[in-house]
């Protein structure tokens, strides 16, 4: 877990959009909340069914399941998802013992073929740093209890690995289509942060 | 967000879906947005801009485009100056 990806150089044109950004919200014109909710939309229309239509796959087809446990990156693909930032994925596979949970400390890794750009909360200091020091407490905070005798296990992300949870499938689904299943599937479960 | 059409094709766009190569395009998009409609304005305000920034350099990346058009807008409405967009540019990355 080093060599996290967070290019030192900022170019010009990143510097230029932040200083709009920042003149704007200084002069009271914008507020980052906005702004956020805005790229939130984007967000919602641009990634986490991707990851979810994996995940239904997975649920259903276990030979599926293996290939994508196996090389996330090459099973997404079959789905005709990659890209940036969705080079190296790997799928963590939650059980009845095992419960994992996804930070980035450094900056924001995040598999983004699969679940667009991440929530603003991904980034933020205090996830980023409490996520790895009390993962239970934040996770309740988040409203997930994980119960004492299921081990949590957190993942650092890098640029040698992109992390996408596979949560376990919940009960009262079994006669549920693949594509009925996707839609049971939520992002934050795709992250770590929640149980379904 | 009521006012922007969404769908406009003046967005960025691979097989349907929106794509940004980095968090700052998405940032970019998203002000460019907020902008608009806070200043009620029709989002062509911006999409002329857009246009005429990517017929001025054709081969420039698409979003750095989109970045002097939001400027040339955000200077055109009186809200900046270049020069204090200078003055604001940050040296290093906060975590995005």
């Amino acid at each position: 877990m080093t060599d996290h990806h967070h290019p030192e150089e900022l170019a010009p044109v990143e510097a230029r959009i932040a200083a709009i950004e920042a003149v704007l919200v200084e002069k009271g014109v914008l507020d980052v909340e906005a702004v956020d909710q805005i790229v939130a939309h984007f967000e919602e229309n641009l990634g986490p069914m991707n990851g979810a239509k994996v995940i239904a796959k997975a649920w259903t087809d276990p030979e599926y399941r293996t290939r994508l446990l196996t090389d996330g990156t090459a099973a997404i693909a079959e789905l005709g998802f990659g890209g940036p930032e969705g080079e190296h994925v790997v799928v963590l596979e939650n059980t009845a013992d095992v419960h994992n949970v996804v930070v980035c400390t450094l900056c924001s890794c995040y598999p983004w073929p699969v679940l667009g750009l991440p929530p603003n909360w991904y980034k933020a200091p205090a996830y980023r740093s409490r996520a790895v020091r009390e993962p239970r407490k934040v996770l309740a905070e988040m409203g997930t209890e994980i119960a004492d005798d299921v081990e949590v296990r957190v993942w650092d992300s890098s640029a040698e690995a992109r992390y996408l949870v596979l949560p376990m499938r919940p009960s009262g689904t079994g006669g549920f289509t693949e594509e009925q299943l996707a839609g049971v599937v939520t992002r934050d479960s795709m992250i770590g942060v929640q149980r379904l | 967000m009521t006012a922007t059409p969404f769908d406009d094709e003046s967005l960025p766009r691979d097989n349907g879906e929106l794509v940004f190569e980095a968090p700052w395009q998405a940032r970019a998009l998203a002000v460019a947005v907020a902008v608009v409609n806070r200043l009620d304005l029709p989002w062509d305000a911006f999409r002329h801009r857009l246009m005429a920034s990517i017929a001025e350099e054709p081969d420039r990346p698409y979003y750095e485009s989109w970045t002097k058009a939001l400027e040339s807008l955000v200077v055109a409405e009186d809200l900046t100056t270049a020069a204090a967009l200078d003055e604001a540019m940050p040296v290093e990355r906060t975590p995005l």
